[in-house]
């Protein structure tokens, strides 16, 4: 007899878990038209719950809309930058909101953490003056296993800095490398952006969930050592292709009416 | 058959009512306690009034009988396979891990159980032998568990150097940057060698040669005070939380576990050995405590669901959320120890340590690994290695290959623990006329 209550806590969560499965199941992949079908992205990593008001007036005013995008090695492709994801990003923009001007410049800050990064944001910002920053950070603070608590503060200083300075954020992590994953820790600094993007209300693209999902779909092998600037670039174009959708949907904008 | 004797060690027992009916019903129940050095085969009266007969010890009672209490065992074996699926990419198997359910994880099960079974086998030999003696074989293991640690990293290094050598892939030419250590090996060699040097996935032996080397100070202290040892325990791990204490490593950052954290579940998991686990029994029986427990791990349960199911995070509270994240596992986060000892608490509960599916053998495997725990820890942490190579260079990403890896992995570390065991076995025939129980004592734990 002394073994009901846990028996039924156990019927409970299991009653629960059971319930939750076909949720999961119904809403996997959006399909959407327009993207092509090896790289969809679940709807759920690509909606959130901050919003990004002066992309919205920006984008509903016809533009300008200044993009500046701040990352890591990650965020080019060596030899190809045209092919990387902030260029994607422009062109897939482009082509959802043909009426507003956009621009998108990057800032590479190779081999620098999260700390070094942050205090040199606010002299760009003043430089360039974008209205959104993407900032891209984590993977240089994860080789160099940097305390998660510093890095925590630093990207929440930066995020505080590009505020001030006018200008709204996204949050973009590190992407999903299988391949060191044994060399690289990187679940402290996801779970640590995530932190900082609930703290200040700023969106986080989470890279490193898209990527990981295609893997599992079978979209992309991001396993195999042997692929060349091919699946890079393709891979790149579908983040490009997941971060103009995450964006407009950040800045709480319908493409179809825009046009 | 030796190992498959119950014993009287009453581990996180629940039985309600006075210590001595408590006493002399268990050990009635589970018929063997020998006298330390006492033959297996004592008989069961003989053995009653050994355990009947209140043994005065200082501060610490250290249950009568080196038998192996095989649920420490049985836990310490799936917490090696979770460790073990942990290291591999996500697969079907990665569903089974505990991490999935709540906030601690298969780590925490295994430093509990590792310093539980070090005091149990190292408090013995300090009563037996003394301080000095405990002393010299407690380094003798820390000895082993640090070659133990050089071999892993050297296989290691093999194969990152391998796939420096070529891994070419754009995608990720930041992430590569993390093998420019071999660039330097003068250094890079040198700081593994001092522990400050600690590839992802090689962090738990190095905080369980720490752990290991403030053993026999933990049994001292607890010889004298098992609760003020247990209290400075507490005491450090609130230190360490106020003043950020930590170690550091090379080329930069921290030890991803905190041993001045960490130390908290392994001084726990000592005192429960050396007679903490009885006197808490009352709580632990307490319906009361039971329905916490089951509250806390519901509300983790549902928590971890959210992290699983980003559709659902609508319903978690900001303001639970911000006071709750991040729950670091480095400094071993309140929330994660608590979750260990509501989980601990309910297991006792749930599985009697007289449970006859314990001798079954379809637990068989998961038990030899855990009474071999350093030699298949070493050999877990290999095979996820090996793993991810063979993913990488030879069968593709394919979630089938993936799964078929697992299992490959904990088959081949059942077959090696069933090999040691045969080996230690049949060693020991030949052997045990001349050590005798001492001699059994790391055997029994191996307090690894």
């Amino acid at each position: 007899m002394k073994s009901n209550p846990l028996a039924l806590l156990g019927l409970t969560v299991l009653a629960g878990f059971l319930a939750v499965a076909p949720a999961r199941a119904q809403d996997a992949p959006a399909r959407t038209q327009d993207a092509p079908a090896n790289c969809e992205v679940p709807a759920y990593l690509l909606t959130t719950e901050s919003t990004l008001p002066k992309v919205e007036n920006a984008l509903k005013s016809g533009g300008p809309l200044d993009i500046l995008v701040v990352g890591s090695r990650s965020s080019t492709i060596t030899a190809s930058e045209a092919s990387a994801y902030p260029a994607r990003l422009q062109a897939m923009l482009k082509q959802m909101l043909p009426k507003v001007t956009i621009n998108v410049s990057v800032e590479l800050q190779v081999k620098k953490t999260a700390e070094e990064v942050a205090t040199g944001l606010v002299k760009l910002v003043e430089v360039k003056k974008p209205t959104l920053v993407i900032w891209q950070t984590g993977t240089y603070d994860a080789m160099r296993s940097v305390d998660p608590e510093d890095f925590r503060a630093a990207v929440g200083d930066g995020v505080t800095a590009l505020k001030e300075a006018g200008a709204e954020v996204v949050l973009m992590n590190l992407q999903y490398s299988p391949r060191t994953e044994s060399m690289i820790s990187a679940p402290p600094y996801l779970d640590n952006m995530r932190v900082v993007a609930q703290q200040y209300d700023v969106p986080l693209f989470d890279r490193f969930a898209i990527m990981r999902h295609w893997n599992d779909t079978g979209d992309f092998d991001l396993f195999s050592p042997s692929h060349g600037l091919d699946l890079a670039k393709r891979v790149h174009d579908c983040l490009g292709r997941a971060l103009a959708k995450f964006v407009i949907e950040a800045a709480r904008v319908d493409p179809a009416q825009q046009n | 058959m030796r190992i498959l004797l119950a014993t009287c060690v009453p581990i996180l027992s629940f039985v309600s009512g006075g210590r001595v009916k408590f006493i002399s019903r268990r050990c009635q129940m589970t018929s063997i306690a020998d006298r330390v050095a006492g033959p297996p085969s004592a008989d069961a009266a003989d053995a009653r009034d050994a355990t009947a007969a209140p043994v005065a010890l200082p501060a610490i009672t250290l249950p009568a009988g080196a038998e192996r209490e095989l649920r420490l065992d049985l836990f310490r074996g799936l917490a090696l396979w979770l460790i073990f699926i942990d290291h591999l990419p996500n697969n079907v198997l990665t569903w089974f891990t505990i991490r999935n359910y709540g906030f601690s994880d298969a780590t925490e099960i295994f430093i509990f159980i590792s310093g539980y079974t070090a005091a149990f086998v190292y408090g013995r030999a300090m009563l037996d032998a003394g301080f000095v003696i405990a002393t010299a074989r407690i380094l003798r293991r820390v000895w082993q568990i640090y070659v133990a640690h050089v071999f892993l990293f050297t296989i290691f290094l093999a194969e990152i150097s391998y796939v420096a050598a070529r891994f070419d892939n754009p995608l990720y030419a930041e992430e590569m940057g993390i093998m420019d250590f071999l660039k330097q090996p003068d250094v890079t060699i040198i700081q593994a060698l001092l522990l400050r040097f600690k590839p992802a996935n090689m962090d738990v032996l190095p905080l369980y040669i720490v752990l290991m080397l403030f053993l026999p100070l933990i049994i001292w202290l607890m010889k004298w005070r098992p609760d003020v040892t247990l209290a400075l325990s507490v005491l450090l791990y609130a230190v360490t939380w106020q003043f950020d204490l930590y170690l550091s490593a090379y080329p930069n950052g921290f030890w991803a576990f905190n041993p001045f954290a960490w130390q908290l579940l392994f001084v726990f998991g000592a005192w429960c050995a050396l007679g903490g686990a009885r006197r808490m029994s009352r709580i632990l029986s307490s319906p009361v405590t039971m329905w916490i427990c089951g509250a806390y791990l519901l509300f983790a349960f549902c928590v971890t669901l959210t992290w699983h199911l980003p559709q659902l995070n609508f319903l978690m509270p900001k303001l639970i959320e911000q006071w709750m994240y991040p729950i670091t596992k480095t400094d071993m986060d309140v929330l994660r120890f608590a979750h260990f000892l509501a989980l601990a608490a309910v297991t006792v509960r749930l599985l009697p340590k007289d449970w006859p599916g314990l001798k079954s053998r379809w637990l068989r495997p998961v038990i030899l690994c855990g009474q071999h725990s350093l030699e298949i820890f070493c050999l877990g942490v290999f095979l996820a290695f090996a793993g991810h190579f063979v993913l990488a260079e030879i069968a593709g990403g394919s979630a089938a290959m993936h799964f078929v890896v697992s299992i490959a992995g904990i088959l081949i570390m059942s077959g090696m623990a069933w090999i040691i065991s045969w080996y230690k076995h049949s060693a020991d025939k030949s052997a045990s006329k001349k050590k005798g129980a001492v001699g059994n004592a790391d055997m029994a734990g191996g307090g690894s």
